[in-house]
């Protein structure tokens, strides 16, 4: 779609988290690499604890700076963010890249209205009076569909249903048009139905805005309506990703094969599920090989022994496994003989 | 005589409703000691007593609410447990102690402040405004915002530390704000709990200290309390209760709106 001399969006490379305590080192990312293009969905897919939410925090530092440790390079729109300190940081956030949480319940703060925490945003960002700000909250509100939004202003957030709670969020977080949304989960806490709604008016926004969005999930329904491209999380590593429909439809990771086969689709009633047998590895002590191998019906001993390499299959297709075949220069993998 | 006098010859419930009816109209009745009108003594009392309690308040309160916040931002750090060893020691030290050990150190020893007394020249002409006057304020102040500060920087340290820890932090960071503009959401997300420990004190101060100003004789409630008991001064005692149970619950009362005014949860 793009051309590859444009720098890209977001551009991060081997990015390693650690959180250090007294007690242990828990390995939360490990060598991430993974690139964003303006105006591009990319959804990070995995189960609780693979280290989507914490690579996400770390684009936009979020992460308590005494206890974590990030070492890699994470640049957005060319700015080193790892770099950034006081008054340069506080612009970013907020300005450059904005964050919506998944939990709409307690992200917003509770005594002041929702008129107000948007209105500071933007009045921190564009130096603009509080009135100004205000008037843009307004705006802002019916951007994103918020009925009677005139006096959802003035409204504290506990006064607000949790769908109408996520629209504040996010108009909160579109305040000065980032560049970068990252949405951590953002549907999850909603009920089907809002989750939907407010999954539609993100995609909506995000097409209108141009803007690019990195948007964490472990729903797969949820992947599959809003994302432009893939990437599939197990233990802190990226095991493979790909554009939506590749990787939906074509997996060749063992772990995105298993975790689409574990879903519900179709007529499936009287029929097992099939899960994906044993729980994911303790991040304090990592296998040596891979991090999915004591749980993948096709490891064998070499599996467990090394880290498999990123498996190039073809344009941004990569994946993480030894069981897996490179592409050869014609890019379409799986139809060439070994 | 005195019996009649005093109104003691009729019926306990009758005596009562009697002291009530004119209490209602404002008469407190005769101090039996000397004389004079419960209102006089206890207003002028009262009015001593705020005095030093309103130093206190404004010392100790402002003291604790920042040294609590510094140590809520750094819970585990050395300041952190410095700070808490000082709330240890402002609610574990009795007062009264440290009251008759600061006399003998400031006043006694080093002798720059004066030990006992309100001014130079008695209550009537104190002013609190002049230095010299001040002086006598100093002490009794120090004393009487020690128990205070220990309780408000405990309270505060958790509030502040227990906000710290909710998610909205993470969203205020991630929308730039600076780290003074937080601290403001995040002291006002905590003042509601701190708030209703400061009501409880303000209206221990108010009430005055029996204790300590009986050692710095300070003319206050207190020591007129004091003196009642000693000489059983029966209507100065119950006009002086009943004013200060006035003022306890008053308090509240303002605290509890005041609460409702922060946060808008507590409303319905």
């Amino acid at each position: 779609m793009t051309t590859e001399t444009k720098t890209p969006l977001v551009s991060v490379r081997d990015l390693n988290v650690k959180f250090v305590s007294r007690e242990a080192t828990v390995n939360a990312v490990n060598d991430v690499s993974l690139t964003v293009q303006h105006g591009e969905v990319l959804c990070i897919i995995g189960e609780s604890g693979s280290g989507k939410s914490v690579s996400m925090r770390a684009l936009m530092r979020l992460l308590p700076e005494r206890r974590a440790v990030i070492s890699g390079k994470l640049a957005v729109d060319g700015q080193d963010v790892l770099a950034l300190k006081g008054k340069e940081l506080a612009a970013f956030r907020g300005g450059e890249a904005a964050m919506i949480f998944q939990e709409p319940m307690t992200a917003l703060d509770p005594v002041y209205t929702v008129g107000h925490q948007i209105a500071e945003t933007v009045r921190r960002h564009t130096g603009c009076s509080f009135e100004e700000g205000l008037a843009r909250a307004l705006e802002l509100l019916e951007l994103v569909k918020v009925p009677s939004a005139k006096r959802r202003l003035n409204a504290f957030p506990h006064e607000l249903s949790g769908g109408l709670r996520q629209r504040a969020m996010i108009a909160l977080a579109l305040s000065c048009r980032p560049k970068l949304l990252l949405a951590d989960e953002p549907t999850t806490a909603l009920d089907a139905t809002v989750q939907i709604q407010v999954l539609i008016l993100m995609r909506k926004l995000q097409q209108e805005l141009g803007m690019g969005m990195i948007f964490v999930t472990h729903d797969l329904g949820v992947a599959a309506e809003i994302a432009d491209r893939v990437a599939v999380m197990y233990a802190g590593r990226i095991v493979e990703t790909g554009t939506v429909q590749e990787v939906l439809t074509d997996p060749k990771h063992p772990y995105t094969k298993g975790m689409l086969s574990s879903t519900v689709h179709g007529n499936m009633r009287g029929q097992d599920i099939e899960a994906i047998p044993g729980s994911p590895p303790d991040l304090r002590a990592l296998p040596t090989g891979c991090s999915f191998g004591p749980r993948c019906a096709f490891a064998d001993s070499h599996c467990l022994e090394q880290l498999p390499p990123e498996v190039m299959l073809g344009n941004d297709r990569l994946a993480r496994c030894f069981k897996v075949d490179a592409a050869p220069a014609a890019a379409d993998a799986g139809s060439v003989p070994a | 005589m005195v019996k009649k006098a005093y109104g003691f010859d009729k019926p306990i419930a009758v005596q009562y409703g009697i002291w009530l009816g004119k209490v209602l109209t404002g008469d407190f009745g005769m101090s039996i000691a000397t004389g004079r009108p419960v209102t006089e003594e206890l207003f002028r009392a009262l009015a001593n007593t705020v005095m030093l309690s309103a130093g206190a308040v404004i010392a100790a309160f402002s003291l604790a609410f920042v040294i609590g916040t510094f140590a809520g931002y750094r819970v585990g750090t050395p300041s952190d447990r410095a700070v808490t060893g000082i709330a240890v020691i402002g609610v574990s030290i009795p007062n009264y102690w440290l009251a008759i050990v600061l006399v003998i150190i400031f006043a006694v020893e080093l002798n720059v402040l004066p030990a006992t007394g309100m001014g130079p020249r008695g209550s009537e002409t104190f002013n609190p405004f002049q230095w010299d006057h001040f002086k006598y304020l100093i002490l009794p102040i120090i004393t009487l915002s020690l128990i205070p500060i220990g309780i408000i920087t405990r309270t505060t340290r958790s509030a502040v530390a227990e906000v710290l820890n909710q998610d909205f932090v993470e969203t205020l960071r991630a929308k730039g704000l600076m780290e003074a503009e937080i601290l403001l959401h995040v002291v006002k997300n905590a003042l509601p709990q701190v708030l209703a420990v400061m009501g409880l004190q303000f209206g221990y101060l108010m009430g005055g200290s029996i204790l300590v100003e009986t050692i710095f004789t300070w003319p206050g409630t207190g020591f007129l309390l004091n003196k009642a008991i000693l000489t059983r001064d029966l209507p100065v005692l119950q006009g002086t209760i009943l004013i200060l149970a006035i003022i306890f619950v008053t308090t509240n009362l303002v605290i509890d709106l005041l609460q409702t005014a922060v946060d808008p949860r507590l409303k319905r």
